[in-house]
């Protein structure tokens, strides 16, 4: 249906977390309607068939939904459109005769484990630190006795929206996760399941950043123009209220009980 | 429960298969569920401690199970096939959950989604199940509202609901197109609650490979580190099985890259009964195959057919585009069919008409193998902005793919394969022919019959982990002896030793082609034998090529790399070795089920105007079938299914 492009792929190769990495390039003749995945798919066939060590990278749903696929291309966490994670990325998107670099995602805290697949289990142990609502099955009330007004549900689904990719990381120059932690904060933090715990996860979740080793917010907001799921960098301003506030108020808490 | 018959006892049938007890609890439906939680042994919170849990797979089943008996006390491992629990393809979906709240005030009731489920599933379920099913659906969600789950909300503040297929009333509780997301998400948010304190020993890059059974009872798994290659074995006291479905048998489906049948295969072939695989849901919205390298195929909810309307152009081979067809030159076939449920049928006939649209030659788009969702008259009738609010990320979505705008052109939808109704049997309390191993979720059999109505998968992976399982893993923890079993057992090592001979195996072959390029070959061969329309003939095709097909992949696969690192090639040609022994099995149980149900569409088998037509004489019972060894054919067993209440009939829809 629709005529063939040809591309080149210069690809992050790397054996392991131990060893230096080098880029490899790769030519291929690809549809536009084809995903960017779908090409490298078709690559790693060619390059099995040849008995060569096929590309790793993490994928799964290829639907934007589960945050698995990453990739930096040409420079771009996700590549170069708006809202649209790498599985979601068309080639009708590039030109006949485009060079694409494809490099994994880079920062301290996500070490490349092979090729373009990196450890993000940083992200789980910030969720582990605070970032739910205590409760424990059975114990809830009925749904319809805590109203919510649909404006601050709906806020809270923009922010529950993420999908822990870490595209937000990778774009950061500092290597921050503050937009990753302020989507959660703001989540739960909207509603009024969210308000018992929300002082205690602010201060969670930003120790448990810190410890990891992303860097901090100097508001370059790379983070947001980055994510595939459009979440707001106005989320970190309320991460920082969050936080913030929780500090001061534990100290005087803390003085209360003769701390 | 004014609706309810009178008591009714099920002694379990002397002429039962004695692996295939149901163990239904008896008496009035409604209190089945009750009075079994109150025969049930209990465990007190001193003792949970003692017991280890070890759970496989992080979905919604999954992860609810793991959280809820860690808050019980019990020590959990998890093993995750991802590099997080977050990841697991319960995310994907779109839709919504079912719940008998009835807050619409529109006549629904536990009762009412327990007979929708029943009659959806074409009277191939258990009815207590069944029940139970509905029954705890109120309570899942109370639960996700409490975590933190953001559904859509009514100006009031109230939950907001809307309909799906297979129902009259709208009892579908949702966020936005990302219900599974923010399911999942509350479930993993309460799973990391209780890592972070320090109950559950999450393992995630951790593939399943095989089961170990000791003197009988299933007592651990032994797992593949996916990112260093070892083989580590896990003992436990029970082992749950949260690993989902088959649907990637087909190749293309809408399961993410991932999904596959390993996990409940090699339990399997350890002694848990196989029911009803050829039970596969073919999901009537989904983006249309565009390419020869199509990797999988994506979804469109089910909820758009509550604003979209579907068509085909009167005429055979028309070509004008949507817009410059006149309304008296377009067929709403589904509404002219069904005009009580029109555009809401369940999901099995809604495909099967718009194969047989194509069929017939009225497909459009390019390849012709497509037909339209129209949302025009919705855009006139609510505005592009109710529309947009409603559906907008589904359109987003649509428009990334396939370049086109849904708000000015219809839809271009095509049936593809979406979930899968059978898997390991399980009794009552979930647990499989193997004492010990239950089956959770996706990957069991048991609640929705010959076809899963809409927004009922969420409610069974949540009712299964959060509040079946904490009450039946009792039965086996309190009622049986078991001796401490530790990794050093010598079936941990003989059963270890397996699977890395299977691993040498894989990677000394040194043949020719990539497992992805013999998977997508048997995709085509189930999908066009095993796919919408069955026929006698072409499932005797189908297991001749199967087995064809899988000579030739241990003779000419080629894996390359080492087993001893992060080796995708590796992880997917054990997952296709596995579906190509599957595969056969599914089709010889639709080879044998002479009927047509839900669906399972056996072309010899149909009413004059082209519905299934079951043989409830012959068939009224699930197929479970049990592994006999390498190369020797497996035995069928049946467990009858009686129908006390909801009492069979055909399905209408009319």
């Amino acid at each position: 249906m629709s005529e063939s492009m040809h591309i080149t792929l210069n690809v992050w190769r790397q054996k392991n977390a131990q060893e230096e990495g080098r880029l490899e390039a790769h030519a291929c003749d690809v549809s536009p309607d084809m995903s960017f995945l779908e090409v490298l798919d078709v690559l790693n066939d060619k390059l099995v068939s040849e008995g060569k060590e096929a590309i790793a990278f993490e994928h799964d749903c290829r639907e934007g939904i589960c945050g698995s696929c990453s990739l930096v291309l040409n420079g771009q966490a996700h590549g170069p459109h708006k809202n649209t994670t790498t599985c979601q990325l068309h080639m009708r998107s590039f030109k006949s005769g485009d060079n694409i670099t494809v490099e994994p995602f880079r920062a301290a805290a996500f070490p490349v484990l092979k090729d373009l697949v990196v450890d993000r289990s940083a992200f789980d142990r910030i969720q582990q630190s605070g970032g739910y609502v205590s409760v424990n099955t059975g114990s809830a009330p009925a749904a319809n006795a805590v109203l919510v007004p649909k404006d601050d549900a709906d806020s809270a689904m923009d922010a529950a929206q993420c999908i822990g990719c870490g595209a937000c990381v990778a774009a950061c120059p500092n290597a921050s996760a503050m937009l990753f932690v302020s989507a959660k904060i703001a989540h739960l933090g909207l509603l009024p399941q969210g308000q018992p715990e929300r002082k205690k996860r602010a201060l969670a979740m930003v120790s448990a950043m810190d410890r990891e080793g992303f860097g901090n917010c100097s508001n370059h907001f790379e983070c947001g123009a980055a994510c595939p799921k459009g979440i707001s960098v106005a989320n970190i301003a309320r991460l920082n209220r969050d936080w913030l506030g929780a500090v001061l108020t534990e100290r005087e808490e803390r003085k209360d009980q003769g701390d | 429960m004014a609706t309810q018959e009178a008591a009714t006892t099920t002694s379990p049938a002397q002429n039962v298969h004695p692996k295939l007890q149901s163990k239904s609890p008896s008496g009035p439906m409604a209190e089945r569920w009750t009075k079994h939680k109150f025969d049930l042994k209990l465990i007190n919170p001193a003792n949970r401690r003692k017991f280890k849990v070890l759970v496989v797979g992080t979905g919604l089943a999954g992860s609810a199970a793991s959280a809820t008996l860690a808050e019980m006390g019990y020590k959990v491992t998890t093993l995750c096939i991802h590099d997080s629990p977050r990841r697991a393809h319960s995310i994907a979906a779109q839709g919504g959950i079912n719940a008998a709240k009835n807050y619409p005030n529109d006549g629904d009731s536990i009762f009412r989604l327990f007979y929708d489920t029943v009659k959806g599933g074409d009277f191939r379920a258990r009815e207590s199940n069944v029940h139970r099913l509905a029954e705890c659906s109120t309570q899942i969600i109370d639960q996700c509202v409490a975590q933190g789950v953001p559904f859509a909300r009514e100006y009031g503040g109230l939950l907001a609901n809307r309909s799906f297929g297979g129902a009259q009333v709208s009892r579908t509780f949702y966020a936005r197109g990302q219900t599974g997301q923010q399911l999942l998400l509350g479930a993993y948010s309460a799973l990391s609650r209780q890592v972070g304190l320090g109950r559950i020993n999450l393992r995630p890059r951790r593939e399943m490979l095989d089961l170990v059974v000791v003197d009988g009872v299933a007592r651990g798994v032994i797992a593949r580190n996916l990112a260093t290659g070892e083989i580590e074995k896990y003992a436990a006291d029970v082992v749950l099985m949260c690993t989902g479905g088959y649907g990637n048998v087909f190749y293309l489906s809408t399961n993410a890259k991932n999904c596959n049948v390993t996990a409940t295969w090699r339990a399997h072939k350890r002694g848990a009964y196989f029911a009803n695989p050829c039970f596969t849901q073919i999901h009537p919205t989904c983006i249309p195959v565009s390419g020869h390298y199509q990797s999988k195929l994506t979804l469109m909810s089910e909820s758009l057919r509550n604003d979209g309307r579907v068509w085909v152009p009167s005429k055979m081979s028309d070509t004008r585009s949507p817009e410059q067809i006149p309304e008296t030159e377009r067929d709403y076939y589904l509404e002219r069919k069904y005009p009580s449920f029109g555009n809401l049928v369940p999901r099995d006939i809604a495909s099967r008409s718009a194969k047989e649209q194509t069929d017939a030659g009225k497909g459009v788009g390019s390849t012709k193998m497509a037909v339209f969702l129209d949302f025009r008259d919705a855009i006139t009738r609510d505005g592009e902005d109710a529309i947009r609010a409603r559906y907008g990320n589904l359109f987003q979505m649509y428009a990334r793919i396939t370049g086109e705008n849904p708000y000015k052109t219809p839809m271009r939808i095509y049936p593809a394969v979406h979930y899968t109704m059978g898997g390991l049997w399980v009794d009552y309390n979930l647990e499989s022919t193997i004492p010990g191993l239950f089956v959770l979720g996706e990957a069991n059999f048991s609640d929705h019959g010959a076809n899963r109505l809409g927004a009922s998968a969420l409610m069974q992976g949540l009712a299964d982990g959060y509040f079946v399982i904490p009450a039946t893993i009792a039965a086996h923890l309190a009622g049986r002896a078991l001796p401490a079993v530790t990794e050093d057992h010598p079936e941990f090592r003989a059963v270890a030793q397996q699977v890395t001979d299977r691993t040498q195996r894989l990677l000394g072959i040194k043949g020719k082609r990539s497992a992805d390029s013999i998977h997508r070959q048997l995709g085509n061969i189930v999908w066009n034998q095993i796919g919408m329309a069955r026929t006698a003939s072409g499932l005797q095709s189908a297991m001749r090529d199967i087995a064809a097909l899988r000579e030739e992949f241990w003779n000419n696969v080629n894996v390359p790399g080492s087993g001893a690192d992060l080796n995708q090639q590796l992880e997917n040609a054990g997952r296709v070795a596995d579906f190509l022994e599957f595969a056969e099995l599914t089709a010889r149980d639709a080879y044998e089920r002479e009927e047509s149900c839900g669906g399972h569409f056996r072309e010899e088998h149909q009413t004059p105007d082209g519905e299934a037509q079951r043989d409830d004489v012959k068939f009224q019972h699930a197929a479970a079938w049990e592994y006999n060894g390498e190369g020797k054919p497996e035995t069928r067993n049946i467990e009858p299914l009686t129908f006390e209440v909801v009492k069979p009939a055909q399905r209408n829809y009319k």
